[in-house]
């Protein structure tokens, strides 16, 4: 154990570059009243902060000494070896319960709960690109841009359902998927993430300046909701000699039976995914996925071509954006490019990151959470973002792997004791 | 003919200022090989510090000879700029030395993010607007006819770009520290076996990044006098594509790739539309990654197993 002054003193010193640090950003405030511009100061963010580091500081190697001690926290994961059948009837209860939920609870938890599916939705795709592959996408929201414009456009000049649309949809966007991933995926990981942000900024611009095709900043309004087997959910059909839900089941109408509608159907869409999902990383291309990622150099010796392998996991990513994307400008009826900004794709990565790369259930829990989270605490809106930047830089590092990492079954041969033959 | 010079100037000015933050990308990456996702955030802030230094010096304290205004504002900017790239490598990027290629990038993602939105709340989203420091410059052609307008500002921005790159390249080529840079940008473990401090040289290089992007922040919130805590994001990007456009790794070729990519959108915006003169810049990057990953003046990675 080090003499105690010298720890004070190493605190002193990081609390007074802290200090320097935020004395011009947090502890002068710059006014504007009109062209006149003065200075105004605000100490107590200061101190606080060089309080906060201080104590951070002190208090750095007691918290080394006590994570040292307790492991447990780094053993936490989901058991793995639960027996098939148990784990079904689980699954099952799960489902069954999330498909009741809605009719209980009240009308505004169960909107942030669909927004909350179409982020879990985001999340299991983009997992299948950054978890299961190892390629980190930075532009993924360009592909939730594509599904989203895609269904809005299709519907308004050609008057195609939902239903229609949702394939067409996934279709396009595996399509810009694969379009870019090809040229792109010979690329080294980092500069490939740059390149898909790059691509994503390409995407939002194009969407703010063609105005003649997408509107413009100012989006596109009264996109039709899903449908119900043509059954339209609203007060009055839309069409002539249309039905609504309400006339055909004989119902009062209420609004509220659009917002469940719309969440079953954001559940239905999820459970697809992760149906998907699952069969694909039993099938050869999903364990490819994941050998590339552990070793480019072993898969390739072994006949795996890995541009073929990257392009088939960047492109199911993409088209999973895609089928989110038009849920979501059916949800909300009305898109414009500020809903695809890059902030988007940090927070999809971010769900990846927090659930732990490969882990889907995971994913699905980050991806709730963090949707879920900001709504409960609204009066810290302001540090939303803050924090979330925060939370991926400390993650990194102390829990890379994430809060329920992805185990994957493993088969050991037993070690031959002496003797025994 | 004059409108085309008119673009070069424009070009030329806009390239400088990509050139200096493209430094700090291209050092970080020749020596730790991450993206330092955070470094545009880097630039932001200098903009807001040089931004407050000048409105401290001008209003609180009534100072009026220009150049000591200036050459204080550097001088705050740079150091207080410098801090933060030390401590930012420090807290961020030093835990995770030796991880995955992909684990740096997101905490630096994250940093990223944390720093616009610090800044957010602490000197609020709206745009910041100040009184130009350096007014007036020259103009050239006919009295009727399209003149070509040289900004003292822009001449000022030029010659600091050339002085701070000359002393860059100075202390890389004939220091020792400098020397201790490119050796470790060469080989690090084997730089780390001589006995040179190697954790001590990457500081080094974020700091110097910093610095440059320091001089950047303050001289655009000149140029422009117009900043907000986003403006980091955008010039990031573009100047990492100056960077890979001129070779990432190279500090001669961030310098070129800056100026290249200036050139390139001041002409967009002059010939093409000006709504797509951010569009030519990604395609530029996409672009090169595609058909010269190595850069300009690059050198070719050589995958080792």
């Amino acid at each position: 154990m080090k003499p105690m002054p010298r720890h004070l003193s190493e605190a002193a010193l990081v609390a007074l570059l802290a200090g320097l640090l935020t004395v011009p950003i947090l502890g002068i405030q710059i006014q504007v009243e009109g062209i006149n511009v003065s200075l105004e100061g605000e100490p107590w963010p200061v101190v606080l902060a060089m309080v906060a580091v201080f104590v951070a500081r002190l208090l750095q190697v007691p918290l080394k000494a006590i994570s040292s001690l307790v492991h447990i926290t780094h053993r936490l994961s989901l058991p793995t070896h639960l027996p098939k059948a148990y784990f079904l009837g689980l699954l099952a209860l799960a489902i069954i319960a999330a498909a009741i939920w809605p009719f209980t609870a009240s009308r505004g938890s169960v909107d942030i709960a669909t927004l909350a599916l179409i982020y879990v939705m985001l999340g299991l795709g983009l997992n299948v690109v950054v978890g299961f592959a190892g390629l980190l996408d930075l532009g993924y929201v360009a592909f939730y841009a594509v599904g989203a414009y895609g269904y809005a456009l299709l519907s308004m000049h050609f008057g195609l359902s939902f239903w229609e649309c949702l394939p067409l949809c996934v279709i396009m966007a595996a399509m810009t998927g694969c379009l870019l991933g090809f040229p792109v995926l010979r690329l080294r990981g980092d500069y490939l993430a740059i390149v898909t942000l790059g691509f994503g900024e390409i995407i939002r611009l194009l969407l703010n300046n063609l105005d003649e095709l997408t509107g413009g900043p100012d989006g596109i309004g009264n996109i039709p909701k899903p449908t119900l087997f043509g059954l339209e959910f609203a007060r009055r059909p839309s069409i002539e000699g249309g039905t609504t839900f309400h006339e055909f089941f004989g119902l009062d109408y209420s609004g509220a039976d659009t917002v469940i509608f719309l969440y079953l159907v954001a559940l239905v869409m999820t459970l697809f995914i992760l149906y998907v999902i699952n069969r694909l990383i039993r099938m050869p291309v999903g364990r490819a996925w994941e050998a590339l990622r552990e070793d480019e150099i072993a898969c390739r010796s072994l006949g795996l071509n890995p541009t073929t392998i990257k392009l088939s996991a960047f492109g199911f990513g993409a088209s999973t954006a895609g089928f989110a994307g038009a849920f979501f400008a059916a949800r909300q009826g009305f898109i414009n490019p500020e809903s695809f900004t890059f902030i988007e794709s940090a927070i999809v990565l971010a769900i990846v990151v927090l659930g732990g790369m490969g882990s889907q259930i995971g994913v699905i829990l980050a991806a709730i959470a963090l949707t879920a989270l900001p709504e409960m605490a609204r009066q810290f809106a302001e540090y939303r973002m803050l924090i979330f930047g925060l939370v991926l830089v400390l993650m990194m590092i102390w829990r890379p792997q994430g809060l329920l990492p992805a185990t994957r079954p493993r088969l050991e041969l037993p070690v031959r004791e002496e003797g025994s033959s | 003919m004059l409108e085309f010079s008119q673009q070069i100037i424009n070009g030329l000015t806009l390239g400088s200022i990509y050139a200096l933050i493209a430094i700090g990308y291209t050092m970080v990456y020749g020596i730790i090989g991450m993206i330092n996702f955070a470094h545009g955030e880097i630039y932001m802030i200098s903009a807001y510090i040089g931004l407050i230094t000048i409105t401290a010096l001008t209003v609180q304290f009534g100072v009026e000879n220009v150049p000591l205004i200036l050459l204080f504002t550097l001088a705050v900017s740079i150091l207080i700029t410098s801090a933060y790239g030390w401590t930012i490598e420090r807290v961020a990027y030093r835990p995770l030395r030796g991880s995955p290629r992909l684990i740096p990038l997101i905490s630096a993602i994250g940093m990223s993010i944390f720093l616009q939105n610090y800044v957010q709340i602490g000197q609020g989203a709206r745009d910041l607007s100040m009184q130009p420091l350096i007014s007036g410059g020259w103009r050239f052609g006919p009295e009727d006819g399209f003149q070509v307008y040289l900004s003292y500002m822009q001449v000022l921005i030029a010659v600091v770009t050339v002085l701070f790159m000359t002393a860059l390249t100075l202390f890389i080529a004939r220091s020792r520290l400098g020397r201790a840079c490119r050796a470790c940008s060469q080989d690090l473990t084997m730089t780390n076996l001589l006995g040179i401090d190697t954790n001590r040289v990457i500081s080094l290089t974020f700091v110097l990044g910093a610095a440059l992007a320091a001089v950047a922040g303050v001289l655009i919130s000149l140029y422009i006098g117009k900043i907000n805590p986003f403006i980091g994001f955008e010039a990031g990007i573009k100047a990492f594509t100056a960077a890979v456009l001129g070779g990432i790794g190279s500090i001669p070729g961030a310098m070129l790739g800056g100026v290249i990519l200036g050139l390139a959108e001041s002409f967009a915006s002059a010939y093409l539309l000006t709504e797509y003169k951010d569009v030519v810049a990604f395609s530029l990057l996409v672009l090169v990654l595609l058909f010269r990953p190595t850069g300009l003046l690059g050198k070719p990675e050589i995958e080792k197993v």
